[in-house]
């Protein structure tokens, strides 16, 4: 089992820690509702240095990203990221990541539990282009500081101008006297940074405490994956080995707009022009369950009028909304907004309703 | 984290607190602490037979949803009402204000089968 340079941080503190992706992580400090409301209020800062980072560096780079993921990497430029998936020929989802143009070279962040596919999928992919592939995993540190004061607490804590990065790009530059990318990028739906930086130990304690320390006026705390996953439900994002994976293509999990199948050849694309020109059979829909006490979890049933429509793919009680919110892959026909649909919960068929996503406005 | 020695205890970290042939249940800290925030506590109905080992409610944190098993066999006499709305109190108080079930014990050997303080603490390495 791995652990990340803030292993020992974590533990100090008091963490419950659990496996996630290969990794030894903090699933929660306080609680989660408490460092997820803490997010949403002012700042939380979370370790993911279980994230995966590869490197392509070459004549070919642009040629080989653009080859394997979904979305269109020539749109991007110096000191821009996007969101992209990549997929297998037949269209299903080998991973969702992030690709960072920097300059000299692409930046994959991928999946901690897909790293060691995803790696093999994108080496197996080089063919004759002229490209170095490197993974850079357990070389790189990830905080991700998030929340509407994640702003004020790292501008003091760096020269760089923060508050000019527009969302989905970065900067290169230095936080507590440590060079890396701040990207204006995150999984919580909220303003938020994550920081990518040198692994070793002293340079992770480093920027932790100096973080720590500057948020200390907005109550920042640190978060864990548990509010982590919480956060990114609210808002309707995928996790993958939940809502999307092989047996899932983006078209169907609402990713269509990181999926330009005009932007020329790329794995998988036959397969999903093949979908598009069909109609999807089934969507990834959001839903509210109508009544209290009542949440829905991975794995449950999703009826109507008795029929099985499909399963629950993500489903939590939102600590925002107080009620139980999910995801879950329902057929076309039915997935239309405020469309009645019941949730099996154990022995219990309960009501629900298909909502627009997020489930919370920002 | 603590653990009253006047209790019984299941490896599936309920506890039992037998008043005559009345026992009161509920979970450990150890269990309230693993599940984090807990938003609802699920009962079964007032009189309602369960047997040692049988599942006789869940309980929903926001992480994960847990069953909740029967420590022995009986008829289930009360249910803690106040945690329709207070569940919360199962993580403040596990072993006064979350108390879930008050059981009509049908066998008190079954008792004997339990852990007591020790055992339990040894099973969780605390």
């Amino acid at each position: 089992m791995k652990r990340t340079a803030f292993y020992s941080i974590h533990q100090h503190l008091g963490a419950k820690i659990v496996e996630f992706g290969g990794f030894e992580m903090p699933v929660l400090y306080t609680g989660i509702v408490d460092e997820h409301k803490t997010v949403r209020a002012t700042v939380g800062m979370f370790d993911v240095s279980h994230m995966g980072e590869f490197e392509v560096r070459g004549r070919d780079a642009q040629a080989l990203v653009q080859k394997i993921t979904t979305n269109d990497v020539t749109k991007l430029g110096r000191g821009k990221a996007q969101y992209s998936s990549m997929c297998y020929p037949d269209g299903g989802i080998i991973d969702d990541l992030l690709v960072y143009d920097v300059g000299d070279r692409y930046m994959l962040v991928v999946n901690a539990s897909n790293i060691a596919k995803d790696f093999e999928w994108v080496t197996s992919n080089i063919g004759s282009l002229d490209v170095e592939l490197t993974d850079k995993s357990d070389t790189i540190s990830l905080l991700a500081v998030q929340g509407p004061k994640s702003l004020e607490t790292l501008q003091k804590v760096t020269a760089s101008v923060l508050s000019s990065i527009p969302y989905y790009s970065f900067i290169e530059t230095s936080v507590a006297g440590i060079p890396m990318i701040v990207s204006r990028t995150g999984y919580t739906g909220e303003l938020g940074f994550e920081l990518y930086f040198d692994s070793s130990l002293s340079t992770a304690e480093k920027v932790w405490n100096a973080v720590m320390e500057s948020g200390k006026e907005f109550h920042i705390k640190p978060v864990g994956l548990g509010a982590r996953d919480t956060l990114r439900l609210e808002m309707g994002f995928c996790l993958y080995g939940n809502d999307i994976d092989r047996t899932t293509n983006p078209l169907e999990a609402g990713l269509g707009w990181i999926t330009k199948l005009d932007k020329g050849e790329f794995i998988g694309r036959e397969s999903l022009v093949n979908v598009r020109q069909a109609g999807v059979k089934r969507k990834l829909v959001g839903f509210v369950i109508d009544e209290p006490k009542a949440f829905p979890r991975h794995g449950y049933e999703i009826r109507s009028n008795g029929h099985l429509l499909g399963h629950v793919t993500s489903g939590t009680v939102s600590p925002i909304l107080e009620k139980g919110i999910g995801m879950g892959y329902v057929a076309s026909e039915v997935a239309q907004v405020q469309s009645p649909i019941n949730i099996i919960i154990r022995t219990k068929e309960v009501k629900a309703q298909i909502v627009k996503l997020p489930f919370i406005k920002k | 984290m603590t653990f009253p020695d006047n209790l019984k205890y299941t490896k599936d970290h309920e506890w039992i607190r037998v008043e005559g042939d009345i026992g009161i249940i509920g979970i450990t800290d150890y269990a309230q602490s693993e599940l984090g925030d807990i938003v609802f506590v699920e009962l079964p109905v007032k009189g309602k037979h369960v047997k040692q080992g049988e599942s006789f409610g869940t309980i929903e944190a926001v992480k994960a949803v847990s069953e909740l098993y029967a420590p022995v066999s009986g008829e289930v006499i009360e249910l803690h009402a106040e945690l329709e709305h207070q569940s919360e109190l199962v993580n403040k108080e596990p072993y006064d204000g979350g108390w879930m079930i008050k059981i009509k014990l049908k066998d008190k050997q079954e008792l004997s089968g339990l852990l007591d303080v020790k055992g339990y603490r040894e099973l969780i390495g605390k």
